[in-house]
């Protein structure tokens, strides 16, 4: 029976958080968002010109992102550079998930880019690189609906816990695992994001959206901080 | 009925809720969902009477017709330059909008304006797909001469210009450059030497990051006055 | 020319550089910190140049020695200018300034200094030998990302700590770190210093990388000698040129070298 997480912490608590905006001068808005020991970076660039130009949407602007790991920000061997399948995917979640805050019709035929990287690894880099955008993109002075706040909720045998961290990831028990991120818009609690690794029962999986909501909600006061914080006298 | 959850210049993220109720009215940066009005970018609020919009804080330079803008030629064809205003997509510049005289056809335009060249312009038509078109018409639009560029966000120029300019020209006296504020967050600065130029890099800097605080043109008088004054001493004790 | 350039001339003239600074003055704000990914990386860094930043972080891997080393471990350097740290930076497989930053910065330095062990990363000879590989990215470029990049490989090295390694199962313990670190021989410093008309400024802004009109990064030991050099741009040195900016190399090489030693306390 899984009793105790492997670092202490409560099944309904998150690890420790930290965010911060404005952190790369050049891009026009930036940030950095730790949950644990993992540290997502993000910095948006745009609107500006889209090459190809067949990629062009001539009614408003589109987002593009790309998702990076460090090479040394595994948790065990190198990553090898340039990108691979499960980054390209976790790149287009990425746009998924910010898509439904953004207006982008003020910037027709242009892109705005959003570049996460991975600086450290231990579980749960898609939602900080979330976190991390979201962040980039309301520095940068985007309008939009809403920020977005994300997390994984797993199941371990028979509990349902918040925020599982590597070890946890990894627990070695066939079929007993469920990883399932969740992105949320904090105001309405509107999914963005869902994606499930593992096997749930539709009750867990309402009461996991339930858990992720609550979680999201500290979060996004700590992302509401950040921003204000660049701006306080 | 309604209420403000919020205060004047309070600053405020994407997605919080200003107010409740029908008796406030959405304006920019701002959008109504039911019975709550609710920001949609970081900046300060600003109520006026009714009305409730947002100051943003930061943000890329959105062209509208009217600015005055400084520019680089990145391309040009056989009658047009084609000009980076800091936006997506290029502005042009046609040869019939540099001067009042005919410039005929097949001239080589590159005699005007030149790759690279830096332009004070201003933009005369913005269509709905953001197409720009500028005109080099008009008082004080120039090629510019040497001097340095630096770049604010967009959204703070009015600061840096003041009431009737009289921020940009306290800067401009105090430090003896001349400088030229274009509205899509460029500024061009030429100086007698160059740290004078670096005091007014320095205060318009300033003004930027601060655009909050109160009193600021007393503050950036204070700091002008005595940097300038610490670099006349630097100079006198080198004599 | 443009007139960022004449105004960069025009100043130069009057011995004025666009920031305030000496000619063979470094910006100030120059600061490392280690361990910045101690969970991930077996050694890490972030080097802040001023406003350019870079981070950097070592891993190690287990590899069979080259047949005509057999005795040696091997080190390979990459860097990567990250599209998040310039607008002027494509997403893609590293560019040709990038490769160049790696090679001529990182490696040779490294390599031809002689400021690593490479026969106490031996394993077990002929069979077994660490593989040092560092791993440089841009974070933002506000100019002379080659010194801020050169700078931070060193205090990863500095910082890294070699893993377990259970041969029995050639298997690498990522999780269990030695406190055998790489116990550097020397600390080869790149500085770059390059040539505007006839001036010669040393640690470049964006600004005057864009109007050099040649570039020499010269990377020096402690006691003054040279171990790499590159020359970029497109006009030629003199060899009056060539010694004046070895000669700040050294100069300015000793700060920077003070500078890594006071940030990295070996733990």
């Amino acid at each position: 029976m899984y009793k105790k997480r492997p670092d202490g912490r409560k099944f309904d608590e998150i690890r420790e958080i930290e965010a911060k905006v404005g952190i790369i001068r050049r891009a026009d808005g930036s940030a950095m968002f730790r949950i644990g020991k993992t540290i997502a970076l993000a910095a948006v660039y745009g609107p500006r010109e889209l090459y190809p130009k067949f990629l062009q949407d001539p009614s408003r602007g589109i987002l593009r992102c790309n998702y990076n790991m460090m090479s040394f920000s595994g948790s065990g061997e190198r990553v090898r550079p340039g990108g691979s399948r499960r980054s390209k995917e976790i790149s287009m979640i990425t746009e998924n998930s910010l898509n439904p805050v953004l207006d982008l019709s003020e910037y027709p035929g242009a892109v705005v880019d959003v570049f996460v990287e991975i600086l450290q690894s231990d579980a749960g880099t898609r939602c900080a690189g979330i976190c991390a955008a979201a962040l980039a993109l309301a520095d940068a002075g985007f309008p939009m609906k809403d920020l977005v706040s994300a997390v994984s909720v797993g199941r371990i045998e028979d509990k349902l816990v918040v925020d599982l961290d590597k070890e946890e990831e990894d627990y070695e028990v066939e079929g007993e695992v469920a990883d399932i991120p969740v992105a949320m818009m904090p105001k309405t609690g509107k999914i963005t994001l869902l994606q499930m690794d593992g096997i749930c029962s539709k009750e867990q999986l309402l009461k996991v959206l339930e858990i992720a909501k609550e979680a999201c909600n500290k979060i996004y006061d700590v992302q509401k901080k950040a921003l204000m914080e660049k701006y306080q006298i | 009925m309604g209420e403000l959850l919020i205060k004047d210049k309070d600053i405020v993220i994407p997605g919080q809720e200003l107010a409740t109720g029908m008796d406030f009215l959405p304006a920019t940066g701002t959008y109504r969902d039911s019975d709550k009005i609710i920001a949609t970018q970081l900046g300060s609020v600003s109520i006026n009477g009714r009305l409730i919009k947002i100051i943003p804080l930061n943000g890329r330079y959105i062209p509208k017709r009217g600015d005055t803008v400084i520019g680089k030629i990145k391309d040009m064809n056989f009658s047009n330059w084609f000009v980076d205003i800091g936006y997506a997509n290029d502005a042009v510049l046609s040869s019939k909008e540099i001067s009042v005289d005919y410039i005929e056809r097949g001239t080589d335009i590159s005699q005007y304006y030149d790759l690279g060249d830096l332009i004070v312009a201003k933009i005369y038509n913005v269509s709905k797909q953001k197409l720009i078109d500028l005109t080099m018409r008009g008082p004080g639009l120039r090629k510019l001469s040497e001097g340095r560029i630096i770049k604010v966000s967009s959204v703070k120029v009015p600061r840096v210009i003041g009431k009737e300019g009289s921020m940009i020209s306290m800067v401009k006296e105090l430090t003896n450059c001349k400088i030229m504020v274009g509205q899509n967050g460029l500024i061009w600065i030429n100086g007698e030497n160059g740290t004078n130029e670096l005091v007014a890099v320095e205060a318009i800097e300033m003004i930027a990051e601060k655009t909050q605080t109160s009193n600021l043109t007393e503050k950036v008088k204070e700091f002008l006055e005595k940097r300038m004054q610490g670099m006349k001493e630097n100079v006198q004790e080198k004599a | 020319m443009n007139i960022l350039q004449k105004h960069i001339h025009a100043l130069l003239e009057k011995d004025q550089r666009l920031d305030g600074r000496k000619f063979d003055e470094l910006r100030k704000d120059i600061s490392i910190e280690c361990g910045i990914s101690p969970k991930s990386a077996e050694g890490s860094a972030r080097v802040k140049f001023g406003n350019t930043e870079v981070v950097a972080g070592v891993k190690f891997e287990v590899i069979t020695p080259y047949p005509d080393q057999p005795d040696k471990g091997t080190i390979m350097a990459g860097v990567e200018l990250l599209p998040l740290s310039s607008p002027d930076f494509e997403s893609g497989p590293p560019s040709i300034k990038a490769v160049e930053l790696a090679r001529a910065v990182v490696d040779r330095g490294l390599r031809e200094s002689g400021a690593i062990d490479f026969k106490g990363l031996c394993i077990k000879k002929e069979e077994k030998a660490w593989a040092v590989i560092i791993d440089v990215y841009s974070m933002n470029d506000e100019g002379n990302l080659a010194d801020a990049i050169g700078l931070c490989a060193l205090a990863a090295l500095k910082d890294a700590k070699l893993p377990k390694y259970d041969e029995k199962n050639d298997k690498i313990l990522y999780e269990e770190r030695t406190t055998k670190g790489l116990s550097l021989k020397e600390l080869p410093i790149p500085i770059t210093v390059v040539k505007i008309k006839d001036k010669i400024l040393v640690d470049p802004t964006l600004d005057e990388e864009s109007t050099a009109d040649s570039r020499l990064t010269v990377t020096t030991l402690e006691d003054g000698r040279v171990c790499a050099l590159q020359k970029g741009g497109k006009e030629p040195l003199t060899n009056e040129d060539v010694d004046k900016m070895i000669e700040i190399s050294i100069k300015k090489g000793k700060e920077l070298r003070k500078i890594l030693e006071k940030s990295v306390k070996e733990k």
